[in-house]
């Protein structure tokens, strides 16, 4: 009797354990079955609008060719604006909290703060950046639209520069102060040196998270049809156009869409993984 | 010139005006002692001007991120005065939304955000932890990383992929076969045929609610993994060794040391899942109408304020929007303070 | 490292020092007129070098953007009042006619095929009428074959001159939808998903099965819609072509209204179109910048007559030769720089 009971709870638990098991490697297969979807479908559908013209020519009116010329070039632009704004403020600002701040209760908050702000809906950052700057302006522009996104860059930043300056060993700083360096001089010297690759990885990872950017740019940057670098102006840039193509009822325009968001992919997933290779040959 | 001092035997600071290394000047008293005290006084004076300039730079740079987020929550609170003004609490209550009136209420932004989140998270939350535990006690260790990076990758795809990719994939594909086979099985069921009616749009709270769960999968499954792989394993091999299956281990050992780590990995993805804007304007649908059918159209505060922002007329619209904004960067900061704070707990413990 | 130094220094010089290209002209509003000005402005280019930059976000932002002055001018199919124009100081006028026609999307339902009246509209739109089999469609529809499938209701979700157009011709024709739901550029939907402009509400119904919405003409049929044909105030059943469009807005009295602001729903007439509407421009009468807001000028003095076949290509319907006279001289005496010389000189 008591054996049999003991079988009975010990076939329960196995059917337990084996459905337990099969429902994780369903969910497994699940994830990777929606990553399969997505960037199948993506891939086979970007690919077929991609050809030379996407990168030679402009934005096309409703119902004719074109390319995306204008939106790529208005992206890189405003990327590149963003990063010289926002990394050198995300640098000193994780500098602070690796070398100075180790034990000071501003460096804590001001981790806590920073982490928030990585978190943050970045429809909320646009919304700011168009009271601060396009409303007092005047009209939207692609300089309001850089700072939304360095905005986005400086938490990033902050975060990989203190934790890379962090893995930086103690040694190397009290050799320095032994031979009479001072702590300045020291961080930017040595310390900076020590943590190039992760800081740069930093670097490629706020690319990474801003070049898929929608919502800040919006109410910023606007758009603009046509081939436009004046920053005092709407600019176009990628996502945007990507957003007014795909909800628009063109076929052209939707498979202009489809190849921008490829375009776009493959930019965050190359950049992702350079800097996963950087921190990866470091450790 | 370098002999012994490589990075810092070129440096012109640590020269006294007669080109002697400060060392050899400190070395060097006597005679020289009036002069050389001046010049040696002078080079670290400069030396701690820098000094301390950086150290105000690096200390300004971390004052600017806070200053950061006290602007964003002042300027929000300031755009938001008038709607606020105007319409007072029953802001918050309030479904009417009516651009021409000039009366709007957040109830139908707010209402649709918390919907689309708590679907995330119904299906987000079981299924992360299940990868988790996959990843962590299932999995041979050579297709574990590849999984994880797998994983991850999920959460690189920019979310205006998402939404496309929702709205012309998933959304018809829903509205073929999904949404009718839905409507069909409950319809007559008591209470659960009004979450399950209306014209299949195959858009909707539903399919928004479904896509913010697959991106917010990736941050659950990983901090969730972190947390499983920091359990001492000998908690784990003491209980197989009471003859626990795998799943026992997971369910009375595992889970309950990581709970506030998974509490937080969880925040952390709701936090994520209230904020999400371009995934969920493409495929919500747009009314400002608060429905019981999940099947139905809606819209979340986020979708709201892309879609209208630019074309709101009137100082009490483009208000009313910003006035949206701040309820959002309200709840989710909560939300993400909650999570940061768990979190830093599980680190402090872990030690 | 210096490479990529010299990169970006290459790349921040350029952004800040690249010229602004030959006056583009910039714009906003309306997406109802947005085909044919993007033809028109893919002309003109052509013929001049000058670009227009126009923003199809829906007459509300149009009107918004001009008040701001963003930009040059602002594009609507909603009339701004009398008094409203001239406290902003703005001068209105229309710039090319066309049609709103309901859309649907159904198997087996050719373009044209299904007919609908405007009281019928009204009650779908309210959601009185729920499925497609419901009985005051099959009265109109005898012999057509209507699945009984819920109708999935597509509206517009932003602020919009079709709206204006199609909610004043529903408002006329059921007084129920009057005391429900009103006149104007957004409204209060009773149901339904809105979609962002013209193209939006397109593509919603191209995509949806059993759906109906409202778009411009054009819309219908760059992207193969199924659109419906109408019964008009006479009670004829018509279909929405140009002469349609044309018969509604031939009783016009364009100097009736302040900024020729006439409204062209449910007009009388055997062959019009029910839900004709015409679309404005709205420009500063003392602008800021006389110099964007006279090459602006130029660009609509070309369109009105250069312009002519490339909207009828589209079944939109130029404004009369008349009118076009009234409104050019409208602008050599209103629009002025701040010296009080005219913009438009009436040499073109």
């Amino acid at each position: 009797m008591a054996i049999a009971a003991r079988n009975a709870l010990y076939l329960r638990r196995r059917l337990r354990n084996t459905i337990a098991r099969a429902l994780a490697f369903a969910a497994t297969a699940f994830g990777l079955g929606w990553l399969v979807l997505i960037l199948g479908v993506l891939i086979f559908e970007g690919i077929g609008g991609l050809s030379l013209a996407v990168f030679t020519e402009n934005t096309p009116p409703p119902g004719a060719a074109g390319g995306l010329l204008n939106a790529i070039m208005g992206s890189i632009v405003m990327t590149v604006l963003a990063i010289v704004i926002g990394t050198p403020i995300g640098v000193l600002a994780g500098t602070y909290m690796a070398e100075y701040g180790r034990h000071d209760k501003l460096a804590s908050v001001v981790r806590f703060i920073n982490d928030i702000l990585l978190s943050a809906p970045s429809i909320v950052i646009g919304l700011f950046i168009y009271e601060v700057l396009v409303a007092p302006m005047g009209h939207f522009s692609g300089y309001a639209g850089s700072v939304a996104l360095a905005v986005i860059v400086i938490p990033v930043v902050v975060r990989t520069t203190e934790d890379m300056l962090t893995l930086v060993p103690d040694t190397l700083r009290e050799a320095a102060a032994s031979i009479g360096l001072p702590r300045a001089h020291m961080i930017v010297r040595i310390a900076y040196r020590a943590a190039r690759a992760g800081i740069v990885t930093g670097i490629l990872l706020a690319i990474a998270r801003i070049s898929g950017e929608t919502a800040p740019l919006l109410f910023t940057a606007l758009n603009n049809q046509f081939f436009s670098l004046d920053m005092n102006a709407p600019v176009p840039s990628l996502p945007v156009v990507i957003f007014q193509f795909a909800l628009s009822p063109y076929e052209e325009w939707q498979k202009l869409a489809w190849t921008g968001a490829l375009l776009i992919t493959v930019t965050v997933l190359a950049l992702s993984i350079i800097a996963r290779s950087l921190t990866a040959r470091k450790s | 010139m370098n002999a012994g001092f490589p990075a810092i035997g070129r440096e012109p600071l640590f020269q006294d005006a007669r080109g002697l290394r400060v060392s050899e000047v400190t070395l060097n008293d006597s005679a020289l002692r009036g002069a050389e005290a001046r010049s040696r006084a002078a080079v670290l004076k400069r030396l701690r001007v820098s000094d301390l300039a950086f150290r105000g730079l690096t200390r300004g740079a971390a004052l600017m991120v806070l200053a950061l987020l006290s602007g964003v929550i002042l300027a929000l609170v300031i755009g938001s005065v008038p709607a606020l003004k105007a319409f007072g609490f029953g802001f918050i209550t309030s479904e009417v939304w009516n651009p021409v009136t000039e009366q709007f209420g957040a109830l139908a932004p707010i209402y649709g955000t918390l919907v689309t989140s708590i679907i995330a998270m119904v299906i987000a939350v079981p299924v992360g932890l299940m990868i988790a535990f996959f990843l962590t006690e299932l999995c041979p260790m050579w297709l574990r990383r590849p999984i994880a990076i797998a994983i991850e990758l999920l959460a690189g795809i920019p979310s205006i992929i998402y939404g496309i990719w929702g709205l012309f994939v998933f959304a018809p594909f829903l509205q073929k076969y999904v949404q009718p086979a839905l409507i069909d099985t409950f319809d007559g069921v008591p209470v659960l045929s009004s979450l399950f009616e209306g014209p299949p749009y195959g858009i909707g709270m539903l399919t928004a609610g479904f896509i913010l769960a697959i991106m917010v999968l990736p941050f659950i499954t990983a901090i969730s993994r972190d947390v499983f792989d920091a359990v001492p394993p000998v908690l784990k091999e003491a209980t197989y060794g009471l003859g626990c299956t795998t799943w026992e281990v997971f369910k009375h050992v595992i889970l309950p040391y990581t709970r506030v780590g998974v509490l937080g990995g969880v925040m952390l993805g709701l936090g994520r899942a209230l904020g999400e804007t371009m995934a969920v304007t493409f495929v919500i649908g747009n009314a400002h109408k608060v429905s019981a059918s999940i099947l139905a159209p809606g819209t979340t505060i986020s979708a709201s304020i892309a879609n209208e922002f630019t074309e709101a007329v009137g100082d009490l619209y483009t208000s009313s929007l910003i006035a949206l904004g701040l309820i959002l960067f309200v709840i989710t900061f909560i939300v993400l303070a909650i999570a940061r704070y768990m979190l830093l707990r599980i680190q402090k413990r872990a030690g | 490292m210096t490479l990529m130094k010299t990169a970006l220094a290459a790349i921040a010089a350029i952004a800040t020092s690249w010229p602004v290209l030959a006056a583009d002209i910039s714009g906003a509003g309306a997406t109802f007129p947005y085909p044919v000005y993007a033809k028109w402005a893919d002309a003109y280019k052509k013929e001049t070098g000058i670009g227009l930059n126009y923003q199809s976000i829906g007459s509300g932002g149009g009107i918004k953007q001009i008040k701001a002055k963003t930009v040059t001018f602002g594009a609507s199919d909603a009339p701004l009042p009398g008094k409203e124009l001239d406290e902003s100081g703005l001068a209105q006028f229309p710039m090319v006619m066309g049609g709103i026609v309901p859309v649907v999307n159904l198997d087996g339902i050719k373009p044209g095929d299904l007919v609908i009246d405007g009281p019928t509209l009204a009650k779908i739109y309210l959601g009185e009428i729920k499925k497609w089999d419901d009985p005051a469609i099959a009265k109109l529809n005898s012999g057509v074959k209507l699945p009984s499938s819920a109708i999935a209701l597509v509206h517009r979700s932003d602020g919009s001159g079709t709206t204006y157009n199609f909610s004043y011709y529903l408002s006329d024709v059921s007084p129920d939808w009057k005391s429900k739901v009103g006149t104007n550029t957004a409204v209060q939907w009773p149901a339904g998903i809105g979609a962002k402009g013209n193209e939006g509400v397109a593509q919603n119904v191209g995509n949806t099965k059993g759906s109906i919405g409202y778009v411009e003409y054009a819309y219908a049929k760059q992207n193969k819609l199924t659109f419906t044909r109408m019964v008009n105030k006479a009670g004829k059943t018509v279909a929405p072509t140009a002469e349609a469009f044309q018969a509604a807005a031939a009783n016009a009295d364009w100097k009736s209204q302040p900024g020729y602001g006439v409204i062209l729903a449910n007009q009388p007439g055997d062959a019009s179109w029910p839900m004709t509407a015409a679309t404005w421009i709205l420009l500063y009468k003392s602008p800021a910048d006389p110099v964007a807001t006279g090459e602006a000028l130029k660009f609509f003095s070309w369109s009105y007559a250069k312009g002519a076949d490339m909207a009828k290509d589209l079944d939109y319907v130029p404004m009369p030769a008349k009118v076009v006279g009234d409104i050019q001289k409208m602008w050599s005496t209103d629009i002025k720089d701040a010296s009080g010389k005219p913009l438009f000189g009436m040499t073109h």
